[in-house]
């Protein structure tokens, strides 16, 4: 490029601006002293869209609530396992149906009121007692995942509620009833979306009046400008016009107090642009890193931490497709012909893993001991040609414009497999969507689709997150009906011993990869990544990093 | 991305003067123009890049030493660290092991096809409507005004709604690939050749030999055949010209937004440059290169196009 | 005049109407709706089908058409399916932004393309005027996210004179008025906000700058051109005029007419230009906005914020028609 007289303009005025910011720029290091050091400032991926996390579903809007607000029980730092949160012990009685929660004392929520049994009370059943609108399953979608449906359900299509009752027995101890056994509890209490808000602010601002119409839900107050937790970060201020969410210090906090006296969450949707805001020094860190660069920014000198992988992606094969897919030796020709090591070596970041099971080997009910489906070219073709489909044309369906923990640049890998099928003579179509809403409709309902990419990153550890998620019940997604499968997931989600449910699962995870609805293909660390100068992080799993424990080296 | 939004008004009238006025010299202006087209050095580079261009765009497939769809290379490919030029590979191995220099060659094909369909899409609608527009406006009458004055006002329309954006909702609408890249573009680009028929044929209606013409007793659709319509040309032409290269970065930015062909036997510059996203770190090769060639071919269009109108133009000769 | 403005702005309504209606007809042909953007991968059918059969996704077209223009004639334009905040609270915090960058945008493309346009045509055929055809053709000829990402490369990974991303630096937690950070710096005398701001918008304005630039450039030299061969600045020159006296009073304000058309049409085409800048540089404003809104399907959002760029659209091009009396005395408004 030349340098021409329009960009030498540009330059002065650029240095024109420059030396105004300057001059503004020291003004401001004179009055503040340098006060920087105990702000960070977090680049993410997308503007969380509640801040109450009884209605969100998103993980940003649950990164900030996991700041903000305490749940009962919560997942070890850096693991996945239940460890006390506001609750110190947790014990179920002989039917498995009451769990008796002793609460820590001490705790004050964020407006000086108190923590106590009455507290958790009041939450459990403002979620269970819901109405109208808050009933719509895009406002209370993880209280539905979890809990199924209501106190009185408003709509015929919502189950029955797990959830029975909350009774306190006193200040500190409470017990929370369920109407059957369910493998969901304790472990799903983890989740932000039961976080305990004070009962004060939900009263003072009307959080249960999810008002409006059907067609344009408003949220009331409190889940917009008021959360009100027991969490180490106080929420501040919103700025949607800068794309920013300011959280401070709580000083009344009741563990250790944040080292960091303001958090801030700055939304930047392009991964590149990430990267470069990182490096510019705007942000001091930022999640969703992309692959490739974890290496480049390891070497820089930033803190790169990996999460250990807890996700997993798979290839789904629509029995209800092509025909020829409802026969086992056609998905089992599939499975043999992909060639996941090479994919998981050229495409996923260092400590990925070629997936046997649905879920990661991290949860209790993996099992190692199941079909593997080994690459072999000549295996796959010689199944292809026993099943009479030697000449087969499947439509692959993959998605673009996005990047999910469990599966960076899909039209890579769409690329590598599609290679592995076509090496062993099956014709690929390729159909590429929009990632929301096309192929989400597309891959989930009607009958289509052949092949697809999906995937899930776990919510809390228990096998039932993934496999039950998947192939619990006939879904459009897989096209086919196993009754005895379904059958066999029930029995071991009502399994109150924890021992014997571990058993059952393992013997799904065995059955599912004999019947071979579809092929785990891997499970893939995230990466997040920190400035140079920034410590005292532990990557979770779960996304549960606890960035009151961050701080600057000095 | 619109580049030709804010010239169109300019250019379009100055199109159409010019065009009035060429017939008025006769045919030996073309001539006259190719002879002061060779004169301009801008000219003669942007022919020369076009030249190139078509030569790989045509041939490529046969020069290639390379499938660019076959991932030879697949072996050596390690997340972020692909193996970079060398003698079997000139320009490197692209992110899934596929030889970066074949997919660059075939490339042109694709890239000159989208471009060129995209432009042949925005000419055929934009010139039936600013026909229809131009002919109900000269006819003139109430029902004349009207006609031509609904598809003023429709075509304004497009012109509001932001380019990018009519082409993602296309997009949307069909889904990503080829063909709706090609549409989006295509569409985007209608309202400036509808303007620039419709402008062209009122000017020449009110022209001198037309009048004449007319006063001798020549019936209109003969007039329009043999006067109007070949005057046209020159504009079209000017303007296709100028189009191809917007259609080539429009079409870019919509692959950056993942909105482009994901064929990969198909390789196409704009789709190369959005998938090297994720390896700006690592092999930025990767992204320079197919973005050098857009800005490149683009540069090679405007030139050429540029030129062509100034030695079409009579006012703008020295 | 007067009556001229009146009748563009009664000319306004027709138009919306026919424009909404076809844009609702049209979004709704879009595949699938906000039911599956809202929920992702944890959307069931029985879920998605609550979602639809509640927004009342499922009545006739024309029903909820009618819905919508009762509320629009109400001025409510409802509420974002994905945020759940009103599409007037998003607009009022989303649309300063793209207005300060595209204003900037337009100031850098005028102040520095009409002199440069200017002195290229005074000089045409010397190094000046190569220089800035050449830069202007190449302005027009790079993507302009892949120069989005090379100016931050440059200036600001590497050199760090500028920022990379957003507005205003959030740790300076500067007070909002307008949501205009300008203008709010300047008004709460926070001139650090204010000049920090500014700051943030050189390398987005720059970017967004670069096609409207070249293309100002270029028509500002052909039209200095044109007018320099006419026969009254010929005339003037012949006059004995000081060379000063004729560009001011004759080649300059000839001239402008097609540059200020011009102008009128690029502030159009600044949003679609926007989309690729505000996503690049995470700058929060409209233009990225309705394209996150095209793939979620928020159908409020995408009605709501068309409608009203429509309008403001209108209102610029009546300005710049009205501009042109002000130019060229012989151009009367009707």
């Amino acid at each position: 490029m030349r340098a021409t007289r329009p960009k030498a303009a540009i330059a002065a005025v650029a240095v024109a601006a420059l030396a105004v910011a300057g001059c503004a720029e020291s003004d401001r290091d004179d009055s503040s002293g340098g006060s920087k050091k105990d702000t960070l400032v977090f680049g993410v991926a997308g503007d969380p869209k509640v801040l109450d996390p009884s209605f969100a579903s998103d993980g940003e809007s649950l990164r900030v609530a996991r700041q903000v607000f305490e749940t009962l029980v919560r997942p070890e730092e850096g693991g996945t396992k239940v460890t006390p949160g506001l609750a110190e012990s947790w014990t179920p009685d002989a039917a498995g149906t009451t769990w008796t929660f002793k609460l820590r004392s001490g705790v004050k929520f964020h407006d000086g009121t108190d923590f106590n049994a009455e507290a958790v009370c009041v939450n459990f059943n403002r979620w269970y007692n819901a109405k109208g609108l808050m009933q719509s399953p895009d406002v209370t979608a993880y209280w539905q995942d979890i809990m199924g449906g209501f106190a009185k359900n408003e709509s015929p299509e919502l189950p029955d509620s797990l959830f029975k009752s909350c009774t306190a027995k006193d200040a500190t101890t409470v017990d929370l009833t369920f109407t059957r056994v369910s493998s969901k509890i304790p472990a799903a209490l983890m989740l932000p979306s039961f976080s305990i808000h004070s009962p004060k602010a939900l009263e003072q601002y009307d959080a249960s009046n999810v008002g409006g119409t059907a067609e344009d839900i408003k949220y009331p107050e409190y889940a917009t400008a008021h959360p009100t937790g027991t969490g180490p970060f106080k929420f501040k201020a919103w700025d949607v016009a800068n794309k920013t969410l300011t959280l401070e210090r709580n000083e009344d906090y009741a563990g250790t107090k944040a080292k960091l006296k303001t958090l801030i969450f700055k939304t930047i949707s392009d991964e590149n642009a990430r990267k470069q805001a990182l490096r510019s020094g705007d942000i001091n860190g930022y999640d969703l890193v992309g692959p490739a660069d974890v290496e480049p920014l390891k070497n820089e000198g930033f803190n790169v931490l990996t999460r250990p992988a807890f996700n997993i992606l798979y290839l789904a094969i629509n029995q209800k497709g092509n025909p020829k897919l409802a026969d086992i030796k056609v998905r089992q020709a599939i499975a043999h012909a992909l060639n996941r090591q090479a994919l998981v070596d050229s495409k996923l970041p260092p400590g990925a893993k070629v997936a046997v099971n649905f879920m990661p080997d991290t949860v209790e009910g993996w099992n190692g001991d199941v079909t593997k489906y080994e690459y072999d070219v000549e295996k796959a073709k010689k199944l292809l040609a026993e099943a009479g489909a030697s000449n087969l044309t499947l439509k692959f369906h993959y998605p673009t414009e996005v990047t999910r923990p469990y599966m960076p640049s899909p039209k890579d890998l769409f690329e590598l497999l599609s290679a592995d099928l076509k090496a062993v003579g099956i014709n690929v179509q390729p159909i590429p969507l929009k990632w929301s809403p096309d192929y989400l409709n597309a891959t989930t309902s009607g009958t289509k689709h052949d092949l697809h990419f999906l995937g899930w990153t776990g919510d809390y550890g228990d096998a039932y997150n993934f496999i039950g998620t998947f192939f619990d019940r006939q879904k459009d997604e897989w096209g086919y009906n196993n009754p005895q499968l379904f059958a066999q997931f029930k029995d071991a989600d009502t399994t109150a011993d924890a021992a014997a449910r571990t058993e059952k699962y393992k013997a799904l995870n065995k059955a599912i990869m004999d019947f071979l609805p579809g092929v785990p293909v891997s499970h893939s660390p995230p990466a997040i990544v920190f400035g140079k100068d920034v410590t005292g992080i532990k990557a979770s799993p779960l996304t549960d990093e606890r960035y009151a424990s961050a701080e600057f080296k000095s | 991305m619109t580049i030709t939004t804010g010239k169109k008004k300019e250019k379009i009238d100055r199109l159409s003067e010019l065009a009035a006025r060429n017939d008025e010299r006769g045919v030996s202006l073309w001539k006259e123009a190719f002879r002061r087209l060779r004169r301009n050095p801008a000219a003669i580079v942007g022919a020369v890049i076009l030249g190139l261009f078509l030569l790989v765009a045509v041939l490529g497939p046969f020069l290639v030493p390379h499938a660019p769809d076959a991932q030879l290379w697949k072996g050596e490919i390690r997340l972020g660290d692909f193996p970079g030029p060398r003698g079997e590979n000139w320009f490197g191995v692209d992110h899934i092991g596929r030889d970066e220099f074949s997919r660059m060659i075939v490339g042109a094909r694709q890239t000159l096809l989208v471009g060129v369909i995209s432009t042949l899409i925005g000419l055929a609608v934009g010139s039936l409507i600013g026909g229809i527009a131009g002919a109900a406006a000269g006819l003139g009458g109430r029902w004349g005004r009207a006609v031509d004055n609904v598809l003023m006002r429709v075509i304004d329309m497009l012109l509001a709604m932001p380019s990018l954006l009519l082409a993602i909702s296309i997009a949307a609408l069909l889904g990503a690939g080829l063909e709706t890249v090609m549409i989006a573009v295509g569409v985007v680009s209608v309202p400036v050749f509808a303007r620039l028929l419709r402008g062209s044929m009122i000017s020449q209606a009110n022209s001198d030999y037309v009048l004449a013409s007319v006063s001798l007793g020549v019936k209109k659709p003969k007039i329009a055949l043999t006067h109007v319509v070949p005057n046209s040309l020159a504009p079209v032409i000017v303007q296709a010209t100028l189009t191809l290269a917007t259609a080539i970065i429009e079409a870019a930015a919509l692959s950056f937004l993942g909105l482009g062909n994901n064929d990969a036997s198909i390789p196409e510059w704009g789709v190369m440059l959005a998938d090297a996203q994720p390896y700006l770190d690592s092999a930025p090769r990767l992204a320079i290169l197919p973005a050098l060639a857009i800005i490149v071919t683009a540069l090679g269009f405007t030139l050429l196009g540029e030129a062509m109108r100034e030695a079409l133009d009579p006012k703008l000769r020295k | 005049m007067f009556r001229f403005i009146v009748r563009r702005l009664l000319q306004l309504i027709p138009t919306l109407f026919g424009l909404s209606l076809l844009l609702f007809i049209w979004l709704r042909r879009l595949p699938g709706g906000p039911e599956t953007a809202i929920l992702g991968e944890r959307a069931t059918p029985e879920m998605r089908a609550a979602i639809r059969r509640n927004m009342g996704l499922d009545e006739p077209i024309l029903v909820q058409y009618g819905r919508f223009v009762r509320r629009l004639i109400r001025l409510d334009l409802g509420t974002s399916t994905s945020t759940k905040r009103t599409v007037v609270t998003e607009f009022v915090e989303r649309f300063p932004g793209t207005v300060e960058l595209s204003v900037a945008a337009m100031l850098l493309a005028i102040g520095v393309g009409i002199p440069l346009g200017y002195l290229a045509a005074r000089r045409r055929g010397r190094f000046l005027d190569h220089a800035s055809v050449g830069g202007s053709l190449i302005g027009i000829c790079i993507p302009v996210f892949f120069l989005a990402y090379v100016l931050k490369a440059i200036f600001a990974e590497n050199l760090g004179w500028f920022p990379a991303s957003g507005r205003q630096d959030p740790t300076i937690g500067a007070t909002r008025v307008t949501n205009f950070f300008v203008l709010d710096g300047l008004m709460t005398r926070e001139w650090d906000a204010a000049a920090d701001a500014l700051w943030h918008l050189v390398l987005p304005a720059v970017a967004l700058a670069s096609i409207p630039l070249a293309i100002i450039v270029r028509i500002t030299r052909a039209s200095v051109l044109e007018v320099l061969n006419e026969d009254f600045v010929r005339t003037a020159e012949a006059k004995g005029l000081t060379e000063s006296t004729v560009r001011r009073r004759h080649v300059l304000r000839n001239s402008m007419l097609p540059v200020v058309t011009s102008i009128g049409l690029l502030t159009g085409g600044l949003l679609s230009g926007a989309v690729l800048t505000e996503t690049v540089f995470a700058f929060s404003g409209i233009g990225a906005f309705i394209y996150e809104a095209i793939s979620q399907r928020d159908y409020p959002v995408l009605m709501g914020f068309i409608l009203i760029i429509a309008v403001v659209y209108v209102l610029v091009n009546l300005l710049v028609d009205l501009s042109y009396s002000l130019i060229d005395p012989r151009v009367r408004v009707r």
